[in-house]
């Protein structure tokens, strides 16, 4: 059999931000026909490293060879334009403008001759596209209506469309159900059927073992191990990425779930999603887990309990008297903390310090006299939410947006501790971040529980539900469809009880 | 993949209405709200002509229609053009001033020979051809700065224009001692822009009312027929897809502001030969009204977003209030605090549509 060709080679690439050496001399290789993944903990270097092939970032040394030649893009348009595409991380979409504007953007398909854009071409082509990949989207559709997983599929598509010999995936299944994942990896086999060279990045082993042929590892900016999938365990790619063994993913549970009742939800009925008529109660102590497919209610449910969201019906009963939790506010002051889904779009404040983003759920109580805000008071509060959450940061008035995912969700989590909540919602609180700082959220979400508040978590990622949970809550098509043990509940079950209400 | 099909067929109109009926009583009264909401402009235009046309039965007369086309005419051109700016989440202060040194422009080249206080004391009127190249070159070149500082210094586009207002307002006043500019040559006013075309009744239309009609074309075709337009569109939706996408994102923004320079030049080459002189007070807030009839009309601050008709529909609006305000001897003091009104709510509403329920 033939070696497959070496599609792109990038060679001791290094780049320097002011103070940080992001790449030291990373070298990748690619393969024609083969999925190469990328992997690392965040701020490992690796998106870095495709943006200095993508002609966003200019590397500062080394050489990158696309098909034996040397290759330096300039911009995004020269790197599209010789065969090298990229499904961003953060969806850089058009929201306003139609599926089929959001594809062509760029490099639009003119009437013959004349300045004029040719909607009809844009249309079928669109179609071909889409028809090729088995998406079923109508191009017209404008791209704020749709589901996120959906705009994902349709940015795939967009960089299937421009016939690329390298693909990047940027951390393409963040977003996506277990069955649009199947759907992208038929995608991606189909690709590679066709000799395209694709680079995958992910933090989710059980995909990268499953879809790769070559695993490059990196860490702190700098080249580790370029191993073949099929010799790989994914307990020695944490040891690559890590650098040290993490014997447990799951901290161990050495508390016991108390028999108090906290909280009641009756008839959870939500005003403008599918939400419908959930009840569950929730005790003292106990982590409990909500499990469901994308779009099945579970951030709806978060959102009605602690309202901000308009709720249609729905009862709520703390310690045997109702509340009404009508505004955030209200909840807040009845002891509910949420931690978002999107952390950078509702979660932190990405200009301000890490002090402001601390205190600014607790406010009132660093005032001095009742009159103005104590820095004093506000620098000991932060100094404890550094300590108790272990957060890595040179200092309190360091901006939020230089640190790294985990050590922004241990704000957050920090900001809530400081308002005394009861009762914890937390909607996926270990999206995008490593494997290392997740262990520690766990850590954090037990700590909760064995201090005696109650936890109700939102996970995308069955693993982490059943190694933290108590109990977990499946929901379906807007309903609760039944409820299972984390002790003894499998993967199987909750993906059966998941598909109930589809 | 999502089995969610977005293509599901259009719904016949007793398809929607059994689907009316079988809501609740709450929903039902939720539907109903939202659908006057949505098309609460339009009913308040209906509203208000009712009612002034009550009041004041001359207000429908094709005098009064004609004279509510022609300043329509007079004022669609620069909210056009602005609409483009706004479209990209910026704005356009500079517009006014522009407007009125391009009527300068025109009005200093167009004099006629020996005129009492001509500007140049000697010669002729230049080709009227020449003068408006002339005139919009100046526009354009306005609004290329702005759109040059807007994109490669990263500059609001708020503050970018506030500068270039106050420093083409400067150099007009320089230049022109602020004195007015009259006795314009026939073959650049009643020979071409305030020439009649055609009588409706008695009333006769002028010539610059079918040149907006041609602007307005022009530039619908650019929104929706080119890739400039619909760069520009994606550009405002969002910048950092556009530019990953390979989109030249500063030739795009140059462009808007330079196109809309140029509806500015030739906003002020009609302006200075209606009044039949250049003055300071030509173009002065033009912006502001203009800005008013594209949120009016639906383009929105939030970006990407907009319609030529949109726009259209926003400047009648505006100037069917004013119309209808001297009608009913409202006076011009109050006036003000009703346009203001209507902005707010004109906003508020479209805000809505943006705004995701949850």
């Amino acid at each position: 059999m033939q070696e497959p060709t070496q599609l792109l080679v990038m060679e001791k690439v290094s780049k320097s931000f002011p103070g940080v050496k992001a790449l030291d001399n990373v070298s990748l290789t690619v393969k024609a026909g083969t999925v190469h993944a990328l992997m690392g903990e965040n701020g490992a270097g690796k998106s870095t490293l495709m943006k200095c092939l993508f002609g966003i970032y200019a590397k500062d040394d080394g050489h990158i060879y696309l098909e034996g030649k040397e290759i330096d893009f300039k911009s995004s348009r020269e790197a599209l334009d010789n065969g090298v595409a990229m499904v961003h991380q953060e969806l850089n979409q058009a929201l306003k403008r139609s599926v089929m504007d959001n594809i062509w953007l760029g490099r639009y398909p003119k009437i013959k001759g004349l300045p004029i854009v040719s909607e009809k071409q844009m249309y079928t082509d669109t179609k071909k596209v889409f028809e090729e990949l088995g998406i079923n989207v109508n191009p017209k559709t404008i791209m704020s209506t749709m589901p996120v997983s959906q705009r994902q599929m349709v940015e795939i598509a967009k960089a299937v469309s421009f016939n690329a010999k390298v693909l990047v995936f940027d951390e393409p299944t963040s977003s996506l159900t277990e069955k649009e994942v199947d759907h992208l990896f038929r995608i991606i086999n189909m690709l590679k059927a066709r000799g395209c060279g694709i680079i995958y990045i992910s933090h989710k082993m059980e995909e990268i073992l499953r879809i790769s042929d070559e695993v490059t590892i990196m860490r702190d900016g700098q080249y580790v191990a370029t191993k073949a999938a099929q010799d790989l365990t994914m307990n020695e790619i944490i040891k690559l990425m890590v650098g040290r063994e993490l014997t447990n993913r799951f901290p161990p549970k050495e508390y016991q779930v108390g028999n108090e009742v906290v909280l009641k939800v009756e008839n959870m009925t939500a005003m403008y999603s599918a939400l419908q008529n959930v009840s569950f109660s929730l005790k003292k102590g106990e982590i409990v887990g909500i499990a469901g497919l994308d779009g099945s209610g579970r951030t709806e449910l978060l959102e009605n309990i602690f309202g901000s969201a308009n709720r249609k019906e729905g009862k709520l009963i703390l310690r045997g008297k109702e509340i009404h939790n009508r505004t955030p506010k209200e909840s807040i002051s009845n002891g509910f903390a949420m931690v978002t889904e999107e952390r950078r779009a509702t979660g932190i404040f990405s200009i301000m310090s890490i002090r402001d983003n601390t205190v600014i759920s607790s406010l009132k109580k660093y005032l001095n006299h009742h009159a103005y805000l104590s820095n004093k008071a506000m620098a000991k509060g932060t100094d404890w939410s550094i300590k108790a959450m272990h957060i890595k940061t040179p200092s309190q008035s360091t901006k939020i947006r230089a640190l790294s995912g985990g050590n922004q969700q241990k704000v957050i989590f920090g900001r809530w501790m400081l308002t005394q909540p009861e009762i914890f919602l937390l909607d996926e609180p270990t999206r995008g971040i490593d494997v290392g700082a997740k262990y520690e959220i766990y850590q954090l979400i037990m700590d909760m529980a064995k201090n005696g508040k109650s936890v109700m978590m939102v996970s995308s990622e069955m693993p982490e539900l059943l190694g933290v949970c108590d109990r977990i809550l499946v929901m379906s098509g807007g309903r609760l469809a039944g409820e299972v043990d984390a002790k003894t509940a499998t993967q199987e079950e909750i993906m059966t009880l998941a598909a109930k209400y589809v | 993949m999502s089995e969610l099909n977005n293509s599901a067929p259009k719904k016949g109109l007793a398809q929607k209405f059994d689907d009316f009926k079988a809501l609740d009583a709450r929903d039902k009264r939720s539907v109903i709200g939202n659908w006057l909401l949505d098309h609460a402009m339009i009913i308040i235009i209906v509203l208000l002509v009712i009612y002034i046309q009550i009041q004041r039965p001359a207000f429908l007369a094709t005098a009064s229609i004609v004279n509510i086309i022609q300043l329509t005419a007079s004022r669609l051109p620069i909210a056009l053009g602005i609409a483009g700016a706004i479209i990209l989440t910026g704005t356009d202060l500079s517009a006014g001033r522009v407007v009125g040194l391009g009527a300068f422009v025109a009005a200093i080249l167009l004099q006629k020979t020996g005129a009492v206080g001509r500007f140049f004391a000697v010669g002729d009127p230049w080709p009227v051809l020449i003068v408006i190249l002339l005139v919009l070159a100046v526009g354009a070149i306005i609004g290329f700065i702005n759109g040059f500082c807007v994109a490669k210094f990263k500059l609001h586009p708020f503050i970018v224009t506030l500068a270039t207002q106050l420093i083409t307002y400067g150099l007009y006043l320089t230049v022109s001692s602020a004195k007015q500019i009259s006795s314009l040559d026939e073959s650049y006013t009643t020979n071409l822009i305030t020439a009649p075309m055609f009588k409706i009744g008695n009333t006769p239309v002028m010539m610059y009312v079918a040149l907006a009609a041609i602007v307005t074309v022009i530039m619908w075709f650019i929104w929706n027929k080119t890739t400039f337009g619909k760069n520009m569109f994606a550009v405002g939706s969002n910048e950092e897809a556009a530019r990953v996408s390979g989109v030249n994102v500063t030739a795009v923004i140059i462009g808007v502001f330079a196109l809309a320079g140029v509806t500015y030049g030739y906003t002020g080459f009609v302006e200075a030969a209606r009044m039949g002189a250049s003055t300071g007070t030509i173009g002065l807030n033009y912006e502001l009204d203009a800005i008013a009839a594209c949120v009016i009309g639906g383009v929105s601050f939030v970006g990407g977003i907009g319609k030529i008709s949109g726009v259209v529909i926003g400047v009648v609006l505006m100037q069917l209030i004013m119309s209808g305000m001297t009608f009913l001897g409202i006076s011009g003091s109050i006036t003000y605090v009703i346009k203001g009104a209507v902005i707010l709510i004109a906003c508020a509403i479209d805000m809505r549509k943006y705004l995701t329920k949850k």
